[in-house]
């Protein structure tokens, strides 16, 4: 079922100054079984958006379309979503199969199965979110991990049209949250329903999404594929949310810009004061300054995590330490040490200080 | 070294003041709850088994036995419900005076219950205010068992409040919205959802109010009558039994209400505590 979010704002509090718009005008197509991940720092009004979706906040004005339906007016219980909660909401007196149990056995007389019927489904649920066994227990007798399962089930028993997420591994420990994303992706491979849910997470939102929604300030900063999204990040503040940055802020003379006692060639850039960007990664180091780019740094800490090695590098031509992520085969070839003096390549620099965001390529060879 | 200087296998307590604090506590227990009900037991020791009997099954008091549980479940009851909606709206909603009446309902724990008892009856009397519009159709409420359970729950609505009050408001909204999200009509989320959550506290309020009522002395007297056999309560005989200079029989009696509220106190807390047992998955 596609959803079509139309003008939606929101805006609390009585008219006057300590009144806050939590959603400016709001447009967003989701197609049918489409996987969309809101993304955005706390306050983005990123939830505010789901709630509204999900009939448990109103907006102010503004339509919300499930394919041909308008469920604008539509009261929650009758607009055949699925909702999952941070902190799980499951209900502590009923045992696992009770809580799953819950939407089919709410159903008015002549719409609810049987017995039986709603039996062999609580069960094909539960053996979905791999819990057969724990039928009986009591949600106080699960870890968060199963616990958030069994909230699944129990949001899916009804065959939502919907299925709305609201931070739902965000209370739980890093490797449960991997597993359960995991999970949730071959789910919705195999069951196809479209699914929104919130996240401050870049990762979870670039690893599950098949659209990332940024948001901030109660507006939509970007909409696109994850891919698209880290390659082509449409402002900064998008650039900025999806990973770490590095800043070089200095002034450009004949396409060389110079901060301090630092300076690197940067073909096709007007000249005057430029804010550019780099990821960490986009940073490569040596022993020499080549004739085209001067940048020396001192590695201030080393944290060899994984499949790469991160460093810290100082500079006095630098207001806040960079972060270089290398191989390791890079760091052993150098034999970085804490102290070491280097010289910082970057491979390409991000300008947003522009009315386009562009990619400048900085001239490497002599 | 800091366990061997404390005697061997007894471990120092992080919280200081522990011996203190629990010596003061067992003093005062001793002094205002256990002295008094010891010379309660040393008068009973005057009488003999038949003799106790025979006090405790008098046909008038038999019958102050009835009225007072009558009087007593039903002002639970009639508590158990007003209590709970009480409850529900100071949590639930804003209004304007909230805070008054909030303050309102410890009023009856404040108010001197000879007090409420005088209001009442003045209220309920056939020339009272609303004695009078009762009257003509038939219903009379002073000096009778309505009127005692009146009274009743007047001075016991306290207790089902404030025990629903803060279990109501941990209640997290989530719950609620888990519920309405599933399709739950507002009947099924509550009976189904809200008020199993409520239900131990709703309980102990409830039992609360049921013991507090059974021994309720100053507000029942003056709108119950005291009519022997129909409108007599347990504490009333007492009273008359006092006044006889009949202190055994007065401590018999006593004996009795003591017995009842207690094994019902401790029939709440063990059912409470199983209940909670229950939650975090002790059930075998």
């Amino acid at each position: 079922m596609s959803i079509r979010i139309a003008r939606i704002d929101k805006t609390y509090g009585a008219k006057g100054p300590g009144q806050t718009r939590a959603l400016e005008p709001i447009d967003l197509d989701i197609h049918d079984g489409e996987l969309i991940g809101l993304l955005g720092p706390s306050g983005s009004g990123k939830t505010t958006l789901l709630r509204i979706v999900a009939g448990l906040e109103q907006a102010d004005s503004g339509s919300i379309h499930f394919g041909e339906r308008d469920v604008t007016r539509v009261h929650v219980r009758d607009r055949r979503i699925g909702f999952v909660f941070q902190h799980y909401a499951l209900f502590r007196h009923m045992s696992v199969y009770d809580n799953v149990a819950f939407g089919l056995n709410a159903l008015p007389r002549r719409e609810r199965p049987s017995t039986e019927e709603i039996r062999s489904r609580v069960m094909q649920l539960l053996e979905m979110v791999r819990l057969q066994a724990f039928a009986k227990r009591f949600p106080a007798q699960l870890s968060g991990g199963q616990q958030q399962r069994v909230a699944l089930a129990r949001a899916l028993a009804l065959k939502p049209d919907v299925l709305l997420l609201d931070e739902p591994f965000g209370a739980l420990d890093a490797k449960v949250r991997q597993e359960l994303r995991r999970w949730l992706r071959h789910l919705h491979e195999e069951l196809h329903f479209t699914s929104l849910f919130v996240t401050h997470d870049q990762e979870e939102a670039l690893e599950l999404s098949d659209r990332v929604v940024v948001m901030s300030n109660g507006r939509i900063e970007q909409i696109a594929t994850p891919d698209t999204l880290y390659r082509q990040p449409a402002n900064r503040f998008v650039f900025e949310f999806l990973g770490d940055i590095n800043r070089l802020e200095g002034d450009v003379e004949r396409e060389v810009l110079t901060c301090g006692n630092a300076r690197i060639a940067v073909p096709g850039i007007a000249s005057g004061r430029h804010e550019l960007l780099l990821r960490p990664h986009e940073i490569s180091l040596a022993t020499q300054a080549s004739d085209r780019a001067h940048l020396p740094v001192t590695v201030s800490a080393i944290v060899p995590v994984g499949a790469e090695v991160r460093l810290e590098l100082e500079a006095d031509w630098l207001g806040e330490p960079w972060l270089a992520t290398i191989g390791h085969e890079a760091f052993e070839r150098l034999d970085i040490t804490r102290g070491k003096r280097l010289f910082a390549l970057p491979s390409q620099l991000h300008r947003f200080d522009a009315a386009q965001p562009t990619t400048l390529i900085p001239a490497t060879a002599s | 070294m800091i366990v061997s200087a404390f005697g061997l296998g007894r471990q120092r307590r992080v919280l200081p003041g522990f011996g203190l604090s629990l010596g003061v506590s067992l003093t005062f227990v001793s002094l205002i709850l256990l002295l008094p009900l010891t010379s309660l037991v040393g008068q009973l020791s005057q009488l003999s088994w038949s003799q106790y009997w025979f006090l405790i099954t008098d046909p008038r008091l038999l019958a102050s036995y009835g009225v007072t549980l009558l009087g007593a479940g039903v002002a639970a009851l009639f508590n158990a419900a007003f209590g709970l909606l009480m409850a529900w709206v100071l949590v639930r909603y804003d209004f304007p005076g909230k805070r008054l009446v909030d303050a309102l309902m410890d009023l009856p724990f404040a108010l001197p219950t000879a007090v409420a008892g005088v209001t009442l009856a003045t209220l309920y009397s056939s020339n009272g205010w609303i004695g009078r519009l009762l009257d003509p159709l038939g219903l009379s409420v002073a000096y009778t068992w309505v009127g005692i359970a009146l009274a009743m729950a007047f001075t016991s609505i306290p207790f089902v409040v404030r025990t629903v009050q803060p279990v109501l408001e941990d209640l997290p909204a989530e719950v609620d919205e888990a519920a309405v999200t599933l399709g739950a009509r507002d009947g099924h989320a509550f009976r189904r959802v809200i008020l199993p959550y409520l239900w131990p506290a709703l309980v102990t309020g409830t039992g609360l109010a049921f013991v507090r009522s059974l021994g309720e002395f100053g507000a029942v007297i003056f709108i119950a009558g005291g009519k022997p056999y129909e409108t007599e309560i347990t504490s009333l005989m007492i009273f008359v039994k006092l006044q006889e200079y009949d202190y055994a029989g007065a401590s018999a009696v006593a004996s009795i209400v003591l017995a009842t509220s207690l094994a019902l106190l401790l029939a709440i807390n063990l059912w409470q505590g199983r209940f909670i047992k229950r939650l975090h998955g002790g059930r075998p």
